[in-house]
């Protein structure tokens, strides 16, 4: 592990060097733009489609003369998919590169990595993806989904228009399907299903093995009820999962399987057919045909230079957060963050799929939600979409204990205020 | 409601009935449901701008309309054939929808006669959701119940109990007296007889229990169960005590069936999980079993192995079926010679200093992995599964074996066996083991031991590359693939007894055996680590493993 970890930091010093090298040649009067997003190591696959994507923005913002007259210049930074380097490489940025704003981070445990060395240095991060809620620093804007935007519509919409009364909720051990999943069955629970018709089950990352998994999801949806799955797990050990549902004959006609973390990008990697009609909720589809979208999918394809490649709802968040970023800079006249962050809260920025994210005083966005099915060429159609937009909610209604706690950065100041006992209790989250 | 489509029964009159009454309920079709070619086409070419709701009243509209070309039609639209091509919006059927070809040969809709050929992107795919496949698989098996073919039949049947009414059991009563195959029958008896528990009459309720007693798929467990149970008001909702009492013995009889095939089936599950740890130890239990070579890289070779299957069926797109039998043999050839090459370059230099050893082949799965990365890109590939390689065996309704794992159990059992005649049998395994027991005796005898070491290697290399290519069917094909399961086949490599196959086997069968039969009860993560914990007393109290190597082999080494 430790030779691991040596291994990976040489190579990600190789990175800065590099990087640093062009950005010595660039001078003064920029504004300096961290990208915090693993280039190396598991998360890869995800998150270099992430660090392009602002690089893009960037580029493009430039090409407009970029902000308040004075150029916009990347600092790309490699933390290689291990969490403590995400603190070590956050720190770098602020207190080094001395950054106006950080782009950053895909899982959860390493945006709570890096969340003390923000709020110490006063940083400004910009998080794109979609998560489990129950936080809201005065430091990090979320524009990815809060479980309310994206879980519980995922929810509503089995719930209602499928028919389903028996839920099974899947999910890789870790904070992000272990938190969701406490949502989500307090929330049925609320909804009167009864507990003998949920059942929770962990599997390890990468859990490969899903013969026993998947024979007891069928055994459970065998009761006669229509049953779904709700799914929770991650990246790598969903390819297996999909194979053993199809090999089994579990078909999305009988058992739908909805899922939080398949997307476009990762079903580019693998044959698509044997996951053909189960669903995935986003806020985001690259088959949503909007001007906006098509024009972005054009842009993207351009600067990537590959025509095959796709877009996702994590880049999208990526877009908006960017657009929202140049706004409150702009409005403040001012890169300085505790301006920056006044500036934020009423800002609105169209989405790519139509109607227009707003940013809310708990440092969350307005999101449509939308569920779609997957084809065999690996894309989403829209089969259900929330009415309008869906404001995010940093503490569950669902949960006991964030049930009084408010997020509020524009009247409270206070990203955990507790209703009850009127009080803010600091920066101390569960 | 359904509609009884013209090939089955109805009689003409009964159609036009049934096209007037659409009309009044449709009114678009209304103006131009004349006669069921003008229906057909209409509703036809209204499924160009369908939303999903509305294609569903087409599929109706189809498939009562009567017309011969539906079957074609409805399969078609099921099987995601059904096309509009840009160029004149005219909809046509495309023969066969195999993304590997270039151009498609297509088919009219209502006439059914060729209609030329369309290269894929002059066409756009006329989608369906769950919803509408549920629809169109219901619809269609009405067709399908007079098919040649009993599995089609068969399924046609199953299809249309997923949702039963008055219609289709009409038409299952019809098909019931001129079934021929007695697995159909039985299928239809099956439904006939759940349909029958709704009957007022508790003599044919009865009949209908005594029919369902012997069978043991689920949805007759939930239907009879309901029978035995008291309704809110503490009555019972089967009112006769006699169809009680055999709803009773059946469901007992079905409980006690199924907790069997689970039985079955976990154990099944416990040894198909068990040959891949086989198959991905077999080849380390040679390199580090017989050659003492602690070989940080395997997982990487397996991983070529992989990559290999990948290339193969980039190279033979129309022959899927044929690839993975191709797949072995050059994934055996690529792994072996990475693998020789690695002995000659790198081990070779380090016999008998396992701590470099270590190090020095970890630096080279690193480089394995960012070799792949540059050439493949960091995102996983996509090897697809064949067509007699995916589905079940199904034992019967409560046990079905998956094709792919036991296709994979005996390949494991396979090269397993043709592992020890090469060892046994031939003059390089006799070789290999000579070398391994006794190094300076071998090379007396004229063996010329280097040679040996780099040929063992590589045997041991192309076992992993062929484990690679199992592993493709089964897992990611990534950068990462290895790592996932190095630590694995040196924990069955060590439990098993290092440097014994049959040690490996046994132990790799008996881990995976133990795994699942803990997984249901402590679940995946927790069954995890209760293997490991057993797995570190056991090696404390049996340090040399399962069956440990005995004699001068023992000490030489």
């Amino acid at each position: 592990m430790t030779l691991t970890r040596v291994c990976l930091t040489a190579a990600a010093l190789a990175a800065t060097l590099i990087w640093s090298g062009t950005a010595a040649a660039q001078g003064q009067g920029t504004i300096k733009v961290g990208v915090l997003h693993s280039l190396s190591g598991t998360m890869a696959i995800s998150e270099t489609t992430l660090k392009d994507t602002v690089l893009m923005l960037i580029d493009e913002q430039n090409k407009k003369g970029g902000i308040l007259g004075r150029k916009l210049e990347a600092v790309v930074v490699d933390p290689a998919s291990d969490w403590p380097l995400f603190a070590e490489k956050a720190r770098q940025l602020l207190e080094k590169d001395k950054v106006a704003v950080v782009f950053g981070c895909w899982t959860s445990v390493s945006r709570k990595s890096v969340l003390p060395v923000f709020e110490k240095d006063n940083g400004l991060l910009f998080y794109p993806v979609q998560y489990e809620g129950e936080e809201s620093s005065k430091n990090v804007i979320y524009t990815g989904a809060a479980p309310n935007q994206q879980a519980i519509p995922a929810v509503d919409y089995l719930m209602k228009e499928v028919g389903v009364k028996r839920w099974v909720l899947e999910g890789t051990d870790y904070v992000y399907p272990r938190t969701t999943n406490r949502v989500l069955e307090a929330y049925l629970k609320s909804k009167g299903v009864a507990a003998a018709d949920i059942s929770i089950n962990y599997t390890p990352f990468g859990h490969s093995d899903w013969q026993t998994r998947v024979a007891a999801i069928k055994r459970f949806g065998s009761a006669g009820k229509k049953t779904a799955v709700v799914s929770t797990i991650n990246g790598d050990a969903n390819v297996p999962f999909y194979k053993e549902l199809g090999n089994q004959k579990v078909s999305a006609e009988d058992i739908p399987v909805v899922a939080f973390s398949v997307g476009e990008e990762e079903l580019s990697g693998l044959d698509a057919k044997p996951l053909v009609g189960h669903l995935a909720a986003w806020n985001y589809f690259m088959s949503v045909k909007t001007p906006e979208n098509t024009a972005f999918i054009n842009r993207w394809k351009t600067y990537i230079k590959k025509p095959s490649r796709t877009t996702n709802d994590p880049m999208e968040a990526h877009y908006i957060g960017f657009n929202l970023w140049v706004k409150a800079v702009e409005k403040a006249k001012s890169t300085d963050v505790d301006k920056v962050l006044a500036a934020l809260p009423g800002l609105e920025t169209p989405n790519l799929t139509g109607g227009i994210a707003k940013m809310l005083p708990n440092h969350h966005i307005t999101k449509p939600v939308y569920i779609g099915e997957v084809r065999a060429d690996g894309q989403f159609d829209v089969v259900w979409k929330t009415a309008g937009t869906v404001p995010g909610d940093a503490w569950s209604d669902y949960l006991p204990g964030s049930r009084d706690t408010e997020a509020d950065w524009v009247t409270l100041k206070c990203g955990n205020y507790n209703t009850k006992t009127k009080t803010c209790s600091g920066q101390n989250y569960k | 409601m359904r509609v009884a489509p013209g090939t089955v029964g109805g009689s003409q009159r009964g159609r036009w009935l049934l096209a007037l009454l659409l009309a009044l309920v449709t009114p678009v079709a209304g103006a131009r449901a004349q006669t069921p070619e003008d229906g057909f086409a209409a509703a036809l070419a209204e499924l160009r701008e369908a939303d999903f709701p509305s294609k569903e009243a087409i599929i109706e509209r189809l498939s009562a309309s009567g017309h011969r070309a539906v079957q074609p039609v409805l399969s078609a639209f099921l099987e995601d054939r059904l096309f509009v091509r840009t160029a004149d919006a005219r909809i046509v059927i495309a023969k066969s929808a195999d993304e590997a070809l270039t151009e498609l040969e297509l088919v009219d809709p209502v006439s059914l006669a060729d209609a030329g050929r369309a290269m894929p992107a002059e066409l756009s795919k006329i989608g369906t959701n769950n919803r509408l496949r549920r629809v169109l698989r219901t619809t269609i098996a009405h067709f399908s119940l007079a098919s040649t073919d009993a599995a089609v039949r068969l399924a046609a049947v199953q299809d249309m109990l997923r949702s039963v009414d008055a219609t289709t059991l009409e038409l299952l009563r019809e098909r019931s007296q001129v079934e021929q195959d007695a697995r159909v029958q039985r299928a239809i008896a099956t439904g006939l007889a759940l349909a029958e528990l709704d009957e007022m009459d508790p003599e044919r309720r009865l009949a209908a229990v005594a029919i369902l007693s012997d069978r043991i798929s689920a949805d007759v467990r939930n239907r009879l169960a309901v029978l035995i149970e008291k309704t809110p008001d503490g009555a019972f909702a089967e009112t006769d005590e006699r169809v009680r009492k055999a709803a009773e013995t059946a469901v007992r009889s079905i409980d006690s069936y199924q907790s069997l095939y689970s039985g079955i089936e976990t154990l099944f599950f416990g040894l198909s999980l068990g040959s891949v740890l086989v198959l991905v130890a077999i080849g380390l239990a040679i390199t580090f079993g017989v050659m003492g070579v602690i070989n940080m890289a395997h997982g990487e070779l397996m991983m070529l192995g992989a990559y290999t299957t990948y290339v193969v069926q980039l190279a033979m797109p129309n022959h899927l079926g044929a690839s993975i039998p191709v797949a072995i043999p050059a994934a055996f050839i690529v792994a072996g010679l990475a693998g020789v090459l690695l002995e000659r370059t790198v081990i070779r230099f380090l016999y008998g200093r396992p701590l470099e050893t270590l190090l020095a082949t970890f630096g080279v799965s690193l480089v394995l992995q960012q070799l792949v990365r540059s050439v493949f890109s960091a995102n996983n590939r996509a090897v697809a599964t064949p067509a007699w390689m995916s589905g079940t065996l199904v034992v019967n309704d409560a046990l079905a074996i998956t094709y792919n794992r036991l296709y994979i159990v005996i390949f494991t059992l396979a090269v397993f066996g043709i592992l020890l005649v090469v060892l046994r049998r031939t003059r390089l395994g006799l070789e290999i083991r000579a070398v391994a027991q006794n190094r300076a005796m071998a090379r007396a005898m004229g063996i010329r031991s280097t040679w040996v070491d780099a040929l063992t290697f590589g045997l041991g290399s192309g076992i992993a590359g062929i484990a690679g290519v199992a592993l493709s069917q089964l897992t990611n094909v990534g950068p990462n693939l290895g790592q996932a399961y190095i630590i694995d086949s040196f924990m069955v490599v060590v439990f098993g007894g290092v440097g014994n196959l049959w040690g490996t086997l046994i132990g790799g069968l008996s881990l995976g055996i133990v795994n699942k039969l803990l997984e249901p009860f402590a679940g995946a993560v927790l069954g995890k680590i209760v293997v490991l914990v057993a797995l570190i007393l056991f090696i404390q109290r049996r340090p040399r493993g399962l069956f440990p190597q005995t004699g001068r082999a023992a000490e030489g080494s």
